[in-house]
Protein backbone atom coordinates (compact mmCIF):
# COMPACT_ATOMS: atom_id res chain seq x y z
CA UNK A 1 0.00 0.00 0.00
CA UNK A 2 1.23 2.73 -1.08
CA UNK A 3 2.05 5.82 1.30
CA UNK A 4 0.28 9.03 1.43
CA UNK A 5 3.26 11.04 0.92
CA UNK A 6 2.82 13.24 -1.80
CA UNK A 7 -0.94 13.87 -1.41
CA UNK A 8 -2.50 15.26 1.50
CA UNK A 9 -2.17 18.86 0.51
CA UNK A 10 -4.15 22.11 1.49
CA UNK A 11 -3.92 24.29 -1.90
CA UNK A 12 -4.97 27.78 -1.97
CA UNK A 13 -7.40 28.87 -4.94
CA UNK A 14 -7.44 32.83 -5.30
CA UNK A 15 -6.01 33.11 -9.11
CA UNK A 16 -5.87 30.92 -12.29
CA UNK A 17 -2.07 30.46 -11.81
CA UNK A 18 -3.30 28.39 -8.66
CA UNK A 19 -5.58 26.43 -11.09
CA UNK A 20 -2.19 25.07 -12.66
CA UNK A 21 -1.24 24.08 -9.41
CA UNK A 22 -4.40 22.28 -8.39
CA UNK A 23 -4.20 20.40 -11.85
CA UNK A 24 -0.82 19.36 -11.25
CA UNK A 25 -0.97 18.26 -7.75
CA UNK A 26 -4.03 16.09 -8.54
CA UNK A 27 -2.38 14.63 -11.40
CA UNK A 28 0.96 13.73 -9.74
CA UNK A 29 -1.26 12.26 -6.39
CA UNK A 30 -3.62 9.92 -8.20
CA UNK A 31 -0.68 8.82 -10.55
CA UNK A 32 1.06 8.12 -7.26
CA UNK A 33 -2.26 5.89 -5.89
CA UNK A 34 -2.15 3.96 -9.37
CA UNK A 35 -4.74 5.60 -10.98
CA UNK A 36 -5.21 4.85 -14.76
CA UNK A 37 -4.33 6.98 -17.37
CA UNK A 38 -7.93 7.77 -18.08
CA UNK A 39 -9.14 7.86 -14.49
CA UNK A 40 -6.44 10.46 -13.67
CA UNK A 41 -7.53 12.39 -16.94
CA UNK A 42 -10.90 12.70 -15.72
CA UNK A 43 -10.22 13.52 -12.11
CA UNK A 44 -7.49 16.23 -13.06
CA UNK A 45 -10.70 17.42 -15.86
CA UNK A 46 -13.24 17.16 -12.64
CA UNK A 47 -10.76 18.96 -10.67
CA UNK A 48 -10.03 21.53 -12.99
CA UNK A 49 -13.90 22.76 -13.52
CA UNK A 50 -14.16 22.47 -10.25
CA UNK A 51 -11.59 24.80 -9.13
CA UNK A 52 -12.61 27.04 -11.39
CA UNK A 53 -16.10 27.35 -9.99
CA UNK A 54 -14.56 28.14 -6.47
CA UNK A 55 -12.53 30.80 -8.27
CA UNK A 56 -15.58 32.73 -9.98
CA UNK A 57 -18.42 31.64 -8.35
CA UNK A 58 -17.09 31.16 -4.79
CA UNK A 59 -14.46 34.51 -5.17
CA UNK A 60 -11.82 32.10 -4.36
CA UNK A 61 -10.83 29.59 -1.15
CA UNK A 62 -9.16 25.95 -1.19
CA UNK A 63 -8.63 22.58 -2.23
CA UNK A 64 -7.63 20.06 0.43
CA UNK A 65 -6.64 16.71 -1.24
CA UNK A 66 -6.74 13.40 0.83
CA UNK A 67 -6.20 9.36 0.70
CA UNK A 68 -8.37 7.17 1.67
CA UNK A 69 -8.43 3.67 1.49
CA UNK A 70 -11.37 1.32 1.01
CA UNK A 71 -10.51 -2.28 1.70
CA UNK A 72 -7.69 -2.90 -0.88
CA UNK A 73 -8.55 -0.19 -3.04
CA UNK A 74 -6.48 3.60 -3.06
CA UNK A 75 -8.91 6.77 -3.39
CA UNK A 76 -8.33 10.19 -3.83
CA UNK A 77 -10.65 12.64 -2.17
CA UNK A 78 -11.00 16.38 -3.02
CA UNK A 79 -12.73 18.95 -1.22
CA UNK A 80 -13.13 22.24 -2.77
CA UNK A 81 -14.36 24.99 -0.64
CA UNK A 82 -15.11 28.68 -0.58
CA UNK A 83 -16.64 31.30 1.52
CA UNK A 84 -19.07 32.67 -1.16
CA UNK A 85 -22.32 33.05 -1.74
CA UNK A 86 -23.08 29.83 -1.91
CA UNK A 87 -25.70 28.04 -4.34
CA UNK A 88 -29.70 29.26 -3.87
CA UNK A 89 -30.62 26.12 -6.19
CA UNK A 90 -28.44 23.23 -6.37
CA UNK A 91 -31.02 21.11 -8.52
CA UNK A 92 -30.33 23.90 -11.00
CA UNK A 93 -26.87 23.92 -11.10
CA UNK A 94 -26.23 20.59 -11.38
CA UNK A 95 -28.32 20.65 -14.65
CA UNK A 96 -26.29 20.67 -17.73
CA UNK A 97 -26.49 23.73 -20.03
CA UNK A 98 -27.30 25.97 -16.84
CA UNK A 99 -25.12 28.69 -16.28
CA UNK A 100 -24.82 31.76 -14.09
CA UNK A 101 -21.36 32.57 -15.59
CA UNK A 102 -20.00 33.19 -19.17
CA UNK A 103 -18.94 29.19 -19.18
CA UNK A 104 -20.53 25.94 -21.14
CA UNK A 105 -22.52 25.52 -18.05
CA UNK A 106 -20.94 21.68 -17.65
CA UNK A 107 -19.01 22.55 -14.58
CA UNK A 108 -20.97 20.78 -12.16
CA UNK A 109 -23.09 18.84 -13.80
CA UNK A 110 -20.06 17.49 -16.14
CA UNK A 111 -17.51 17.06 -13.02
CA UNK A 112 -20.17 15.01 -11.66
CA UNK A 113 -20.03 12.20 -14.14
CA UNK A 114 -16.52 12.37 -13.76
CA UNK A 115 -15.76 11.51 -10.32
CA UNK A 116 -17.17 8.21 -8.59
CA UNK A 117 -18.42 10.19 -5.87
CA UNK A 118 -19.73 13.63 -5.44
CA UNK A 119 -21.02 15.30 -2.45
CA UNK A 120 -22.42 19.32 -2.47
CA UNK A 121 -22.75 21.33 0.76
CA UNK A 122 -23.79 25.14 0.28
CA UNK A 123 -26.43 27.19 1.48
CA UNK A 124 -27.27 31.19 0.73
CA UNK A 125 -24.13 33.09 2.35
CA UNK A 126 -22.55 29.97 3.47
CA UNK A 127 -20.20 29.36 1.43
CA UNK A 128 -19.64 26.17 -0.86
CA UNK A 129 -18.23 23.03 -0.25
CA UNK A 130 -17.82 19.95 -2.82
CA UNK A 131 -16.24 17.00 -2.24
CA UNK A 132 -15.39 14.32 -4.70
CA UNK A 133 -13.95 11.12 -4.34
CA UNK A 134 -12.58 8.44 -6.92
CA UNK A 135 -10.79 5.24 -6.36
CA UNK A 136 -8.12 3.64 -8.59
CA UNK A 137 -9.88 0.51 -9.60
CA UNK A 138 -6.96 -1.66 -10.98
CA UNK A 139 -7.60 -4.35 -13.89
CA UNK A 140 -7.40 -7.89 -12.49
CA UNK A 141 -4.01 -9.77 -12.33
CA UNK A 142 -3.56 -11.16 -15.40
CA UNK A 143 -3.84 -15.44 -15.60
CA UNK A 144 -0.40 -16.29 -15.86
CA UNK A 145 0.33 -18.75 -18.90
CA UNK A 146 0.25 -22.34 -18.07
CA UNK B 1 4.15 20.48 -1.43
CA UNK B 2 4.90 22.07 -4.64
CA UNK B 3 8.65 22.83 -4.22
CA UNK B 4 10.51 21.36 -6.11
CA UNK B 5 8.39 21.70 -9.87
CA UNK B 6 9.47 23.21 -12.46
CA UNK B 7 6.89 26.44 -12.60
CA UNK B 8 4.46 25.25 -15.67
CA UNK B 9 4.51 27.29 -18.76
CA UNK B 10 2.32 29.96 -18.61
CA UNK B 11 3.81 32.43 -21.11
CA UNK B 12 2.15 33.08 -24.13
CA UNK B 13 1.77 30.65 -26.94
CA UNK B 14 3.57 31.21 -30.31
CA UNK B 15 1.71 31.11 -33.60
CA UNK B 16 3.96 29.91 -36.95
CA UNK B 17 3.01 30.62 -40.39
CA UNK B 18 3.56 27.82 -41.99
CA UNK B 19 2.40 28.85 -46.14
CA UNK B 20 -0.71 29.88 -45.85
CA UNK B 21 -1.72 28.02 -42.48
CA UNK B 22 -1.19 29.20 -39.17
CA UNK B 23 -0.06 26.42 -36.65
CA UNK B 24 0.02 26.45 -33.16
CA UNK B 25 1.46 23.83 -30.53
CA UNK B 26 -0.56 23.73 -27.22
CA UNK B 27 2.21 22.30 -24.76
CA UNK B 28 1.01 21.09 -21.39
CA UNK B 29 -1.00 22.84 -18.64
CA UNK B 30 -2.42 26.47 -20.42
CA UNK B 31 -2.84 29.23 -18.14
CA UNK B 32 -6.77 30.78 -18.58
CA UNK B 33 -5.11 33.87 -19.60
CA UNK B 34 -2.74 32.59 -21.99
CA UNK B 35 -5.57 30.75 -23.50
CA UNK B 36 -7.67 34.29 -24.06
CA UNK B 37 -4.25 35.93 -25.55
CA UNK B 38 -3.93 33.13 -28.21
CA UNK B 39 -7.35 33.98 -29.39
CA UNK B 40 -6.78 37.37 -30.08
CA UNK B 41 -3.32 36.26 -31.31
CA UNK B 42 -4.76 34.23 -34.07
CA UNK B 43 -7.51 36.41 -35.05
CA UNK B 44 -4.61 39.14 -35.91
CA UNK B 45 -2.30 36.20 -37.60
CA UNK B 46 -5.39 34.97 -39.86
CA UNK B 47 -5.94 39.08 -40.89
CA UNK B 48 -2.31 39.97 -41.79
CA UNK B 49 -1.28 37.11 -42.74
CA UNK B 50 -4.67 36.22 -45.03
CA UNK B 51 -4.58 32.66 -43.47
CA UNK B 52 -6.78 30.34 -44.56
CA UNK B 53 -6.42 27.35 -41.96
CA UNK B 54 -5.38 27.40 -38.27
CA UNK B 55 -3.94 24.21 -37.45
CA UNK B 56 -4.17 23.62 -33.41
CA UNK B 57 -1.81 21.24 -32.32
CA UNK B 58 -2.66 19.39 -28.62
CA UNK B 59 -0.65 16.29 -28.98
CA UNK B 60 0.89 17.56 -25.24
CA UNK B 61 -2.46 19.17 -24.28
CA UNK B 62 -3.26 16.75 -20.86
CA UNK B 63 -6.86 17.93 -20.69
CA UNK B 64 -9.31 19.79 -22.31
CA UNK B 65 -12.09 21.26 -19.45
CA UNK B 66 -14.89 23.23 -20.43
CA UNK B 67 -13.17 26.44 -20.60
CA UNK B 68 -10.35 25.35 -22.38
CA UNK B 69 -12.69 23.39 -24.80
CA UNK B 70 -14.64 27.11 -24.72
CA UNK B 71 -11.38 28.92 -26.53
CA UNK B 72 -11.17 26.05 -28.83
CA UNK B 73 -14.59 26.44 -30.24
CA UNK B 74 -14.48 30.12 -29.99
CA UNK B 75 -11.18 30.50 -31.90
CA UNK B 76 -13.00 28.04 -34.87
CA UNK B 77 -15.85 30.23 -35.00
CA UNK B 78 -13.92 33.43 -35.09
CA UNK B 79 -11.35 32.05 -38.08
CA UNK B 80 -14.59 30.85 -39.66
CA UNK B 81 -15.30 34.46 -39.62
CA UNK B 82 -11.76 35.31 -41.33
CA UNK B 83 -12.42 33.09 -43.87
CA UNK B 84 -9.94 30.47 -41.96
CA UNK B 85 -10.25 27.05 -41.73
CA UNK B 86 -9.39 25.38 -37.92
CA UNK B 87 -8.64 21.81 -37.43
CA UNK B 88 -7.56 20.62 -33.85
CA UNK B 89 -5.09 17.74 -34.39
CA UNK B 90 -3.21 15.10 -32.50
CA UNK B 91 -6.10 14.81 -29.16
CA UNK B 92 -4.91 12.12 -26.86
CA UNK B 93 -7.37 9.28 -26.72
CA UNK B 94 -7.70 9.98 -22.64
CA UNK B 95 -8.86 13.47 -23.36
CA UNK B 96 -11.58 12.93 -26.04
CA UNK B 97 -13.10 9.95 -23.64
CA UNK B 98 -12.94 12.76 -21.26
CA UNK B 99 -14.43 15.67 -23.12
CA UNK B 100 -17.15 13.51 -24.21
CA UNK B 101 -18.24 12.45 -20.61
CA UNK B 102 -17.81 16.07 -19.22
CA UNK B 103 -20.34 16.91 -22.25
CA UNK B 104 -18.00 18.74 -24.41
CA UNK B 105 -18.83 17.33 -28.02
CA UNK B 106 -17.84 20.63 -29.74
CA UNK B 107 -19.73 19.29 -32.92
CA UNK B 108 -18.25 22.25 -34.50
CA UNK B 109 -14.64 21.49 -34.54
CA UNK B 110 -12.78 19.82 -37.36
CA UNK B 111 -10.23 17.09 -36.31
CA UNK B 112 -7.30 15.33 -37.25
CA UNK B 113 -5.12 12.11 -36.35
CA UNK B 114 -2.16 14.40 -37.18
CA UNK B 115 -0.60 17.99 -37.14
CA UNK B 116 -0.11 16.27 -41.32
CA UNK B 117 -3.08 15.30 -41.79
CA UNK B 118 -4.76 18.33 -40.35
CA UNK B 119 -2.28 20.87 -42.67
CA UNK B 120 -3.59 18.59 -45.61
CA UNK B 121 -7.25 19.38 -44.64
CA UNK B 122 -7.06 22.99 -44.35
CA UNK B 123 -5.46 22.55 -47.88
CA UNK B 124 -1.80 24.10 -47.44
CA UNK B 125 -0.14 22.90 -49.82
CA UNK B 126 2.87 23.34 -47.86
CA UNK B 127 2.07 19.93 -45.81
CA UNK B 128 2.67 17.71 -49.11
CA UNK B 129 6.29 19.04 -49.61
CA UNK B 130 7.38 18.01 -46.24
CA UNK B 131 5.33 15.14 -45.34
CA UNK B 132 7.00 11.81 -45.81
CA UNK B 133 5.60 9.69 -48.17
CA UNK B 134 2.79 6.73 -47.11
CA UNK B 135 1.17 8.71 -44.73
CA UNK B 136 1.55 6.97 -41.92
CA UNK B 137 0.29 8.18 -38.61
CA UNK B 138 2.86 8.89 -36.10
CA UNK B 139 2.83 6.65 -33.16
CA UNK B 140 0.85 3.67 -34.70
CA UNK B 141 2.97 0.81 -34.93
Amino acid sequence: METAAGVEACLPIRSDMDLVWVRQHVRQAAAQLGFGLVDQTKLVTAASELARNTLVHGGGGRMEAAHVVRGRVNGLRLAFADDGPGIPDLDRALTDGYTSGDGLGMGLGGARRLVHEFAIDSAPGAGTTVTVTSWAVRPPHPREVV
Amino acid sequence: MTHGFPPPATGHVPVLRLGDVLLVTLQGDLHDSAAEQLQQDIGEAITRNRAAGVVIDLTGVEIVDSFLGRVLAEIAAKARLLAAETVVAGMRPAVAITMVELGLYLPGLRTALSTEDAMRLVGGGYADTVARPGGRRPGSP
